[in-house]
């Protein structure tokens, strides 16, 4: 199976490709003809967004979303693939699917470390926004920390990141591109 | 890797590509990698040895030691680092955090604070500075930092628990999270400094024996202590 990670500059897209070929997934540099994109997250949302822009790679996701192609955003990735985002003083994000990224409001800000999705086990989470959409699936601490529309999964935590238990929700994923894929 | 005792006496005590695949492997939540001599001897820090740790880890990576401008912390998430810990050149220059805070986002930018009788230290903590670790602290947050490192150099190595105080001070003063690092010899000392503060670092007594750390997470566990499952 071949998965496509979208870089947009900076951040450590390593570890997500070191997590991909544990899995035994094949990388690509081709984001439209992927089994999977991936939209990985470390960085700030505009100079993301600008990046994408650059490299065409908006274009490419848009044109999966439309035509059903699976899309993985991981914490930056999802919020950057909403509507709009709070970061940065406000800028138009990739509108895959509705709702708007807002700076979270309690707690210790960057929300940084381990901690329960519901009722889906503890994964690593480091991020100072968070998704605001009618397509969560799943929360942690009350912030969203998953989210579907259509062929779009989102997670704000880091699979890449969280033990054998991310390692499992990445192979899930990947198992439902698969299907999809074939479908 | 070295390890020392308030910062001297540095002993070897291993491969650190071993070592962090052990760690990983017995349940660490997170790894931090300092180049403590980095700053000292002018060198920018192993970016090849932290690609091989990043290909062994599925945690997260803190690497630190010897960065001075956003294209080093850049190098270093290239290699596989998910944050870059700053301290001297922080302390020389403390927009270094506004840059790469603006490059990486303020969840990746890490101040590192070493201190010695709640002061600043500096340059592997060879070098003293005016600064409380209070006022620092709270300066580099302002400026961009997303978590304090702090470590005592007074408990660094002793094994005799935490500098609560210092820590608790530093937590109290800043709205990020604070790893508390140094001194802990057991059990009760990282319970004791997760009360003041988000984590707690292990660096002596796990090095000698990395399994030690899933005997600790089950004795963390039984004083109803949060420990995620590993398996």
């Amino acid at each position: 199976m071949k998965v496509a990670i979208c870089e947009y500059g900076a951040g450590n897209v390593r570890s997500v490709e070191v997590a991909l070929r544990r899995l035994g997934m094949t990388l690509t540099g081709d984001v439209t003809s992927a089994d999977l994109a991936v939209l990985p997250g470390v960085g700030s949302a505009r100079s993301a967004l600008a990046g994408l822009r650059e490299s065409g790679h908006d274009a490419a996701l848009r044109a999966r979303i439309e035509a059903g192609q699976p899309v993985l955003g991981i914490c930056l990735g999802l919020q950057i693939a909403l509507e709009w985002s709070d970061e940065d003083g406000g800028v138009e994000g990739l509108g895959l699917l509705p709702g708007r990224t807002e700076r979270l409001e309690t707690g210790r800000i960057p929300r940084i470390g381990w901690a329960e999705v519901d009722g889906r086990g503890t994964f690593y989470f480091a991020h100072s926004y968070a998704a605001s959409t009618p397509c969560a699936t799943a929360w942690s601490e009350g912030v969203v920390a998953e989210v579907r529309s259509g062929s779009f999964v989102g997670c704000q935590f880091h699979p890449e990141k969280s033990g054998p238990e991310g390692a499992r929700y990445l192979a899930a994923v990947l198992e439902e591109a698969t299907s999809r894929s074939l479908a | 890797m070295v390890k020392g005792v308030r910062f001297k006496e540095l002993r070897d005590v291993g491969d650190p590509v071993e070592l962090a695949a052990a760690y990983s492997d017995a349940g660490a939540d997170e790894l931090v990698f300092l180049d403590i001599t980095a700053t000292l001897e002018g060198r920018a820090t192993l970016v090849e040895l932290v690609g091989r740790i990043a290909e062994r880890l599925a945690i997260p990576f803190t690497v630190g030691g010897g960065v001075r401008s956003v294209a080093d912390a850049e190098e270093l998430l290239d290699a596989g680092a998910d944050k870059v810990a700053v301290n001297s050149a922080a302390l020389e220059r403390p927009a270094l955090l506004a840059e790469l805070a603006g490059r990486m986002g303020s969840q990746a930018v890490v101040v590192a604070i070493d201190a010695q009788a709640g002061r600043v230290r500096t340059r592997a903590g060879t070098a003293e500075t005016q600064r409380t670790a209070v006022d620092w602290a709270r300066e580099a947050v302002e400026c961009g930092a997303g978590e304090v490192l702090l470590t005592s150099m007074d408990a660094d190595g002793t094994r005799a628990g935490y500098d609560l105080e210092l820590t608790g001070a530093v937590a109290a003063a800043v709205p990020v999270p604070v790893i508390a690092s140094g001194g802990a010899g057991g059990a009760q000392h990282v319970a004791e400094a997760l009360e003041v503060a988000q984590a707690a670092l292990l660096a002596s007594i796990l090095h000698e024996d990395p399994a030690r750390l899933a005997s600790l997470r089950d004795e963390l566990r039984a004083m109803g202590i949060e420990v995620r499952d590993v398996a």
